[in-house]
């Protein structure tokens, strides 16, 4: 598959518009206008953008703590995205979700998930029920290396592969869960490796290419949806920030960051745009494109109002 | 002589609102461990599999957790799974996915989605079954908002609030119960259903109030009788809701009797009785005659051997004791 040139500028565009999402929001946290915490995902924008553009939008997205770039790939409104993080009314969730426990149900996004692993089987349960109702959608389950460490991880895998679910099971492998070293956590730590021991397909990519990304989704997409079989989608990342806003990233070099910057998947993003035959200038302007947004976003996402305490407490039970 | 009506056991009435509701909705199914042809650890959806076949009975492997996260995902799509977990001990392998996703999806996800599940679990000690398969799990439930939890004595009652619950937009824990299984009762004749949020009267009394729940309202019932040629008209309320708790209802027969006694086969701190005996303190201080009293379980395991075991559960004797405490008050 050969997207055209304007189409991969547009997903560039996307990918600036998240990483420039998170600056603004650790820009926000310092200024003391955020609360609470966050999990960036700087350097991992190709994963979410590659493989959400390889689905098709009616697929549906299952996301874990590190969401942003989940939810602004599907195409929610930084705006609302913004204003759910400052707990704003105009929010996705009212305020009540923020950053961990976002959903938009007509963007078919069933959800962020503080719990790690916890949103494995929720994707596997929403696939039984694409099933179940015999749709021509698909479940795709995003989650990350600490993550596969979890009974749910591999509960959720053996359960699909018996009963032959449509999921998409994409592991983000960022090589730390918070602190912890995939080496030091996982005793087989290809994690794809362990699709084996459930029966199931598997593959890997540079989750820092965005073609190869999109290459690799788009081949297990069709795996998932032709053969109604679950596949596991080891995508190999790097985030260049630290776990959580407070991270001082004792854990490993700068050496190490600074090597892994030369490789962080905006750059390569750039470079094959240049070979592709878009200049600099185009690059440029989508990148302003993407900055003015998220300037707009934040402005007003910082003057919506809060919702009230019947708000706060009511509203627990449909 | 007039003609004696059916009588049927607790599991039967479970058994008969599963098909019901199977059969009304095909969105509703099953699922959980050897629940196919097996019929359940406690043969409560036997014949179910052999009506319903694989779409519907979804026999899982030993991963409570993640069933019960794959039945949140499927309930938030638009389906009406119904989980059973073998013994209520083993609901400690599924609270995260009933605490942190069952519960909190509507709230959290502000009303997007709803999550129409209901977990059936047996509670409650059956004699011998030791500490990992006989404990009353109910108040380890009640500080998670977003569950209603209901726990039915009788077949008439298990049934109604069974199709109810299934029919409830809401997670709904239903506790069952080893002990109640083989007990029978008659049921209504055709379609009904019972509210999930109302205590019942099981029967009226004008000297002590008894509130209990799930196996010991029945025992509650047979105290009534065999205190009855004392001269004590005990009055039985069975709460059926622990949430929420019908206070209406309760506060009604506080104020009627002025006297108190909660049974519960859970431990006693922590228990739904201290939820209830302090909802009592706090609206009816003035209607009490006497302190309110309660008989639980020990704060201590269920022991495995039958002679311990009716040590640390609440035994006759303890309620009867409490009983004339309450009347020489």
């Amino acid at each position: 598959m050969q997207p055209d040139p304007e189409k991969l500028l547009s997903y560039y565009e996307r990918m600036q518009l998240i990483r420039l999402f998170e600056e603004k929001l650790a820009e926000l946290f310092a200024s003391g206008l955020l609360g609470g915490t966050s999990h960036f995902c700087i350097g991992q924008e190709a994963a979410a953008v590659g493989l959400l553009a390889a689905a098709k939008d009616t697929d549906w997205v299952v996301s874990n703590h590190r969401g942003h770039g989940h939810l602004l790939a599907r195409g929610l409104d930084p705006a609302r995205v913004m204003a759910e993080l400052l707990g704003r009314k105009s929010g996705y969730c009212g305020g009540r979700g923020g950053s961990q426990h976002m959903c938009s149900m007509e963007d078919h996004f069933l959800g962020t998930n503080g719990i790690t692993g916890g949103g494995i089987p929720i994707g596997t349960g929403a696939a039984f029920a694409l099933k179940y109702q015999n749709s021509d959608n698909v479940a795709i389950v995003f989650f990350g290396d600490g993550a596969s460490n979890q009974g749910t991880f591999h509960e959720s895998l053996n359960m699909a592969s018996l009963w032959s679910l449509p999921v998409l099971y994409v592991c983000e492998n960022n090589r730390y869960g918070m602190s912890m070293p995939v080496e030091r956590a996982c005793a087989q730590p290809r994690i794809s490796a362990r699709a084996a021991a459930y029966g199931m397909d598997a593959a890997e990519a540079d989750g820092g290419s965005l073609l190869e990304v999109l290459q690799a989704g788009t081949e297990a997409l069709k795996v998932v949806r032709e053969k109604q079989r679950p596949f596991l989608l080891e995508l190999h990342c790097y985030r260049h920030c630290g776990h959580s806003k407070n991270d001082p990233r004792v854990y490993r070099s700068r050496d190490e960051e600074s090597r892994m910057q030369e490789l962080d998947c905006l750059k390569q993003c750039e470079n094959m745009l240049l070979q592709r035959g878009l200049g600099s200038e185009a690059i440029a302007q989508a990148r302003e494109r993407a900055r003015l947004s998220i300037e707009l976003a934040a402005k007003e996402a910082l003057k919506a109002p809060y919702a009230d305490s019947d708000y706060a407490k009511g509203g627990v039970y449909a | 002589m007039p003609e004696e009506k059916t009588q049927y056991f607790y599991s039967q009435a479970v058994n008969q609102a599963l098909d019901e509701e199977l059969a009304r909705d095909e969105n509703v199914f099953l699922l959980g461990e050897d629940i196919g042809q097996y019929g359940g650890a406690f043969g409560v959806t036997r014949g179910l599999f052999e009506k319903y076949g694989h779409k519907r009975l979804i026999e899982t492997p030993i991963s409570e957790n993640s069933f019960t996260g794959l039945a949140v995902g499927a309930a938030m799509m638009g389906l009406r799974p119904v989980v059973e977990i073998m013994f209520m001990d083993f609901i400690a392998l599924a609270l995260d996915q009933l605490l942190n996703s069952a519960g909190k999806l509507h709230y959290m996800y502000d009303a997007q989605v709803s999550v129409p599940l209901v977990l059936r679990t047996p509670g409650g000690a059956k004699g011998g079954y030791g500490p990992s398969h006989s404990q009353m799990l109910s108040s380890l439930l009640l500080g998670i908002p977003g569950l209603k939890i209901v726990a039915p004595s009788t077949p008439r009652q298990a049934k109604g609030m069974l199709k109810a619950a299934i029919r409830d937009d809401n997670p709904v824990v239903f506790i069952e119960n080893k002990r109640l299984y083989p007990t029978k009762g008659e049921l209504p004749e055709g379609e009904y259903t019972l509210p999930l949020d109302k205590a019942e009267l099981l029967s009226p009394g004008k000297d002590i109030t008894l509130i209990s729940y799930s196996a010991m309202s029945l025992v509650c019932l047979a105290i009534k009788e065999a205190v009855l040629s004392t001269g004590l008209d005990l009055e039985v309320l069975d709460l059926l809701s622990l949430q929420p708790l019908d206070q209406k209802s309760i506060f009604a027969s506080v104020r009627k009797t002025g006297r108190v006694l909660i049974v519960e086969e859970a431990c006693k701190t922590g228990g739904v009785g201290a939820e209830v005996a302090a909802l009592i303190a706090e609206h009816c201080l003035d209607a009490l005659e006497a302190p309110i009293m309660r008989v639980a379980a020990a704060d201590a395991p269920i022991p495995s051997s039958l002679e311990l075991e009716k040590y640390v559960l609440p035994q006759n004797d303890d309620i009867l004791r409490a009983i004339k405490a309450l009347r020489d008050y």
